[in-house]
């Protein structure tokens, strides 16, 4: 049965339902909910786990690190100046090759201070080697943190998955969400055997120094990891997923009416819904219009991206972040991939917007205005009010 | 499609009631979607919760700038922005008030004095629940069978009772208007 259940909460009963043995976080708006679900649970003896209250995120980071060098699953969630303060321990925790599972509630970061959506956050650790997957919606966010325990306990992957949500949006809407039966869950997310831990009856040593001789190949690894087994697996799960629990999960990206799309969206996280009317109303007004979602960030998609995206004339990357001093992130991402992968060959436009920074709201109206502008733009914000610019520009 | 706002305070329980609509609308084969939008995060600041609803799965995520039906829990906010100027032509508003409001050919106004009524009829002032009973008798979109099992599942212990009395004693006050 279906319930109405806010996005935080919901995703808090999911992560139960995969049994992690050590969680610990940090309050902080708008990720709160999902550890006061947990906290909750484990309070009423309904999840078996061990809440470890922190003073810090940097220390709710290293807490999960700990335990997971120790053997056990782990799960943490944070925001925005949360993540920020976690950053340096989630390149130990990638780098330590620790299959750590987080939720970001993406949210704007200061100053000035700001506690709506964006996506800046999370962009800011996407070099760290930690696999990225955003939602669109409150059962997607379910379904993916399921398939995240999988894909970072992989034993050809170990590394850390984030699912991203968008803050408020997601975390304190209520939408209709459906929970897997608990046994198909504990097929599809087995008992977590970690291929090495902290023993004292076998030392080992995770991230100690390392020279110039060996830091690079360190590095590589993750690298060919990331290429090879994660590109692998991610759609491998996703299918896993989908067979399994009856709910179609799309693995790196979601292509929407794109087949003989001319004009192609990309955009990421639940924007993409609103896009998607947007698409609709396009397409009944005779438009070829269609949408490409990227689920799976890190590692980026690029071969896939260009070939759902090469028939095209014209490609629209909507941002909910930017790296100040150049373009949006995913704009100037696709850029590249098309450079990379494209042997040369000519490409369609892709025009940039920036968009819904700091919980702007983004309407259906102002999609199909970016349409029927068709402008060549590779940073555009939508919705500036000028009004409200001071005397730095 | 259909939207409805409910304007009220932060502490008002403007989130629950939406989610009880949402979650009694849902029963019977829809989709919903609730969200509220904050503006300043301290209780007594004026904020929204959303609600929007249909037969097909909800993607929209933008805020609702006009609705087909609004509830307006805290009538000190016509002080601020006139909330019926968000309503579509064809509209609804129920507003917790003893005053009268008066409704034009392109929507209807009503006003239930929600927080006597309540407090007439469990002692203690939850105006949402009588204001969401009167929407179900002026709208038609939900039954109250339907909100008193979401309230059954939403609620514990004397509460679910309280909130099946007092739906029902908006359902009453509202009937008076007529269909």
């Amino acid at each position: 049965m279906k319930q109405f259940l806010e996005g935080a909460v919901a995703i808090a009963r999911t992560v139960a339902m995969c049994k992690p043995a050590v969680i610990a976080a940090y309050p902080i708006t708008p990720q709160t909910h999902i550890v006061e679900e947990l906290a909750n649970l484990i309070a009423a003896k309904k999840l078996n786990a061990e809440f470890v209250n922190v003073e810090s995120e940097h220390s709710a980071a290293s807490c999960v690190l700990g335990a997971s060098a120790a053997g056990v699953r782990v799960y943490s969630s944070t925001s925005s100046q949360g993540l920020l303060l976690m950053a340096e321990v989630l390149f130990n925790i990638a780098g330590m090759r620790l299959p750590v599972v987080m939720c970001c509630v993406n949210r704007a970061v200061s100053a000035p201070i700001n506690i709506w959506n964006d996506q800046q956050d999370i962009v800011t650790v996407r070099d760290a080697g930690i696999i990225l997957l955003f939602a669109e919606d409150i059962q997607e966010a379910c379904d993916l943190h399921i398939q995240a325990f999988k894909i970072a306990e992989d034993k050809d992957i170990m590394l850390p998955v984030i699912v991203n949500i968008d803050g408020f949006i997601l975390s304190h809407g209520f939408e209709p969400v459906e929970f897997p039966a608990q046994d198909l869950v504990d097929k599809f997310v087995s008992n977590y055997e970690a291929p090495y831990k902290l023993d004292v009856d076998n030392p080992m040593t995770f991230g100690p120094l390392s020279g110039p001789e060996y830091y690079l190949e360190t590095r590589y690894a993750m690298q060919k990891t990331m290429e090879n087994e994660v590109m692998k697996k991610i759609q491998a799960v996703a299918d896993d997923f989908t067979k399994n629990f009856g709910r179609k999960s799309f693995g790196f990206i979601e292509k929407y009416k794109t087949d003989d799309a001319e004009t192609i969206f990309v955009s990421m996280g639940s924007i993409c819904g609103t896009i998607k009317e947007s698409v609709d109303d396009l397409r009944n007004q005779g438009e070829k219009v269609g949408l490409v979602r990227v689920i799976t960030y890190r590692p980026f998609p690029s071969k896939i991206l260009v070939n759902s995206l090469n028939n095209a004339k014209k490609i629209c990357v909507i941002d909910k972040s930017i790296s100040l001093g150049l373009n949006g992130i995913l704009f100037t991402e696709i850029s590249a991939a098309f450079y990379s992968n494209n042997n040369g060959k000519n490409f369609p436009k892709i025009s940039g917007y920036v968009s819904g920074l700091g919980g702007r709201d983004v309407s259906k109206e102002e999609i199909i205005d970016i349409f029927k502008q068709n402008k060549d733009v590779e940073t555009e914000f939508l919705g500036v009010n000028k009004e409200n610019i001071g005397s730095y520009i | 499609m259909k939207e409805v706002i409910i304007f009220a305070r932060a502490g008002q329980g403007a989130i629950t009631t939406a989610q009880v609509l949402g979650s009694a609308i849902i029963k019977s084969n829809m989709y919903a979607y609730a969200f509220p939008h904050f503006g300043a995060a301290r209780m007594g600041a004026p904020m929204n919760a959303f609600l929007r609803y249909d037969e097909k799965p909800i993607r929209l995520r933008s805020q609702i700038r006009m609705a087909n039906y609004s509830i307006i829990v805290d009538e000190t906010l016509f002080n601020l922005r006139d909330p019926l100027e968000q309503i579509k032509s064809g509209g609804v508003a129920i507003i917790n008030s003893a005053k009268n409001f008066v409704s034009d050919k392109d929507r209807k106004v009503f006003s239930i004095p929600a927080t006597k009524i309540s407090e007439e009829t469990v002692g203690k002032p939850m105006a949402n629940t009588v204001l969401l009973g009167a929407f179900s008798f002026l709208t038609k979109e939900v039954s109250l069978e339907r909100l008193n099992e979401a309230m059954s599942e939403r609620f514990k212990g004397k509460n679910v009772e309280l909130n099946i009395r007092l739906a029902k004693a908006g359902y009453d006050f509202a009937s008076k208007f007529g269909s």
